[in-house]
């Protein structure tokens, strides 16, 4: 069930970063959805499910928008395993620790993207640090509202239902 | 059961994604030369171990041939060692004959220019003491040689039969302390009487201290003692100085190295005296 939870936010994350793509800032996506996701499953599973997502996030992003297949998965895939080992030896559970995540995930992903990218000649990047300062700001953000979001809404779902209840 | 054995391996899992996603890159990126990455990552790592075994299977031969194997060498090297010393000393008697032939060769350059009877003859023995410059030559009387001849080699003039026996004869050389012979000085024409000082160097006398000297100039013989022949090479210049009674002081460095005299020839052209022979005994 877990599974197929994680498979769906992924598949909605595509889904929703190919169809925002006109939330752009100086050419380059200021914010990457299916990572936020794949940052999430990490934390929340632990460095073996993180990877697994960020492998298959990452290869069916490449799939869908990158020339070169591998190079995001290997991004994404290493983002989602140091995520997860992380999140199992700190409390990561407060929006400061997860925004302070999400920023350092996002430059680790711009690293690893970038620099194979650079190192395979495949393509330049030029003055990239005001672009992934504003990618990191912006996935912190994002990520930490739906975070918030996705454990709040359950609880005040069940809350007002309580509430009605003890109305009637 | 293997799913969660891997789970329970998070670090065996990611290096297999990195492996796979290397894998997949590098199927896709071609290098500088055009080349896929895969395949010249592939068959350069497949090079290294086959550079590898290549060193081990080096390693083993170089071992077995290097030790193993050499329990027949040293009779060989032996063998050997006696061989090299053999062609040592050919080398050296080689070497030797070839000195000797350009030596001779050179005497006979000298021969043909000088335009004189001469005789060549070989060095066989220096003197017997060191207060006295001489040497011992293997021509005689039984050659035509006599007392009063000159002595001269390819760099210049040696000194004159002083003793002539049969079969061999002692030379008097220009630097004994009792020799002499009548010089000019080449560049001016200034003549004077080179004399032996003992010490290997030759005192030019008798030059008058108004004459044109200077130091590198050549001193060549002049032919007025009798002796020697005209015109032949005595030495250089080495230092001017004031004299006494109104002469130069005048050291000449001798141009004949005595010290490695091995072929001479000797003059016997009877020279034309002006002047009574200077230097006697």
């Amino acid at each position: 069930m877990k599974i197929v939870g994680a498979g769906a936010a992924i598949l909605v994350a595509l889904a929703l970063q190919t169809t925002l793509a006109g939330l752009v800032i100086r050419g380059t996506a200021a914010i990457d959805l299916v990572l936020i996701v794949v940052v999430y499953i990490a934390l929340k599973a632990g460095p073996v499910p993180g990877l697994v997502a960020g492998t298959v996030a990452g290869l069916i992003q490449d799939a869908l928008s990158n020339p070169i297949l591998g190079i995001g998965g290997l991004a994404k895939t290493m983002v989602g395993f140091l995520a997860g080992v992380l999140a199992t030896q700190f409390i990561l559970t407060g929006p400061l620790p997860r925004l302070v995540m999400l920023m350092m995930a996002t430059v680790v992903h711009a690293a690893i993207f970038m620099g194979l990218y650079v190192l395979l000649d495949l393509r330049q990047f030029p003055n990239p640090v005001p672009s992934v300062i504003g990618q990191a700001l912006g996935n912190g953000f994002v990520g930490v509202v739906t975070f918030q979001l996705i454990e709040w809404l359950p609880g005040f779902v069940d809350r007002r239902r309580a509430g009605r209840f003890l109305k009637r | 059961m293997a799913l969660a054995d891997i789970r329970q391996r998070p670090g065996v899992l990611l290096g297999a994604a990195i492996l796979l996603h290397v894998v997949l890159i590098s199927a896709q990126v071609n290098t500088v030369s055009g080349l896929p990455v895969l395949q010249v990552v592939t068959f350069g790592s497949f090079a290294e171990v086959q550079r590898g075994t290549m060193a081990i299977v080096d390693g083993v031969r170089n071992f077995w041939s290097g030790y193993v194997a050499l329990r027949q060498v040293h009779a060989e090297n032996d063998a050997l060692k006696h061989e090299l010393q053999t062609l040592q000393v050919r080398l050296q008697h080689e070497h030797a004959e070839a000195q000797r032939t350009d030596n001779l060769r050179q005497l006979l350059e000298l021969r043909e220019r000088a335009n004189l009877e001469t005789t060549a003859a070989d060095v066989i023995a220096a003197a017997a003491s060191p207060e006295f410059r001489t040497v011992t030559i293997d021509k005689g009387t039984n050659e035509g040689l006599a007392a009063d001849m000159a002595v001269i080699s390819p760099a210049g003039v040696v000194g004159r039969v002083i003793l002539p026996a049969s079969r061999a004869s002692k030379v008097q050389l220009l630097i004994d302390r009792n020799a002499a012979a009548g010089a000019l000085i080449e560049r001016t024409r200034v003549q004077g009487v080179v004399e032996g000082f003992g010490d290997g160097t030759l005192r030019m006398e008798y030059v008058p201290g108004s004459s044109d000297v200077k130091p590198g100039d050549l001193v060549v013989t002049s032919g007025i003692d009798g002796i020697y022949p005209k015109g032949f090479v005595i030495g250089t210049i080495e230092q001017v100085g004031a004299g006494s009674g109104g002469y130069h002081q005048i050291t000449v460095r001798p141009a004949v190295d005595f010290t490695r005299l091995e072929e001479v020839l000797v003059v016997r052209t009877v020279v034309a005296s002006h002047a009574p022979p200077e230097g006697d005994e």
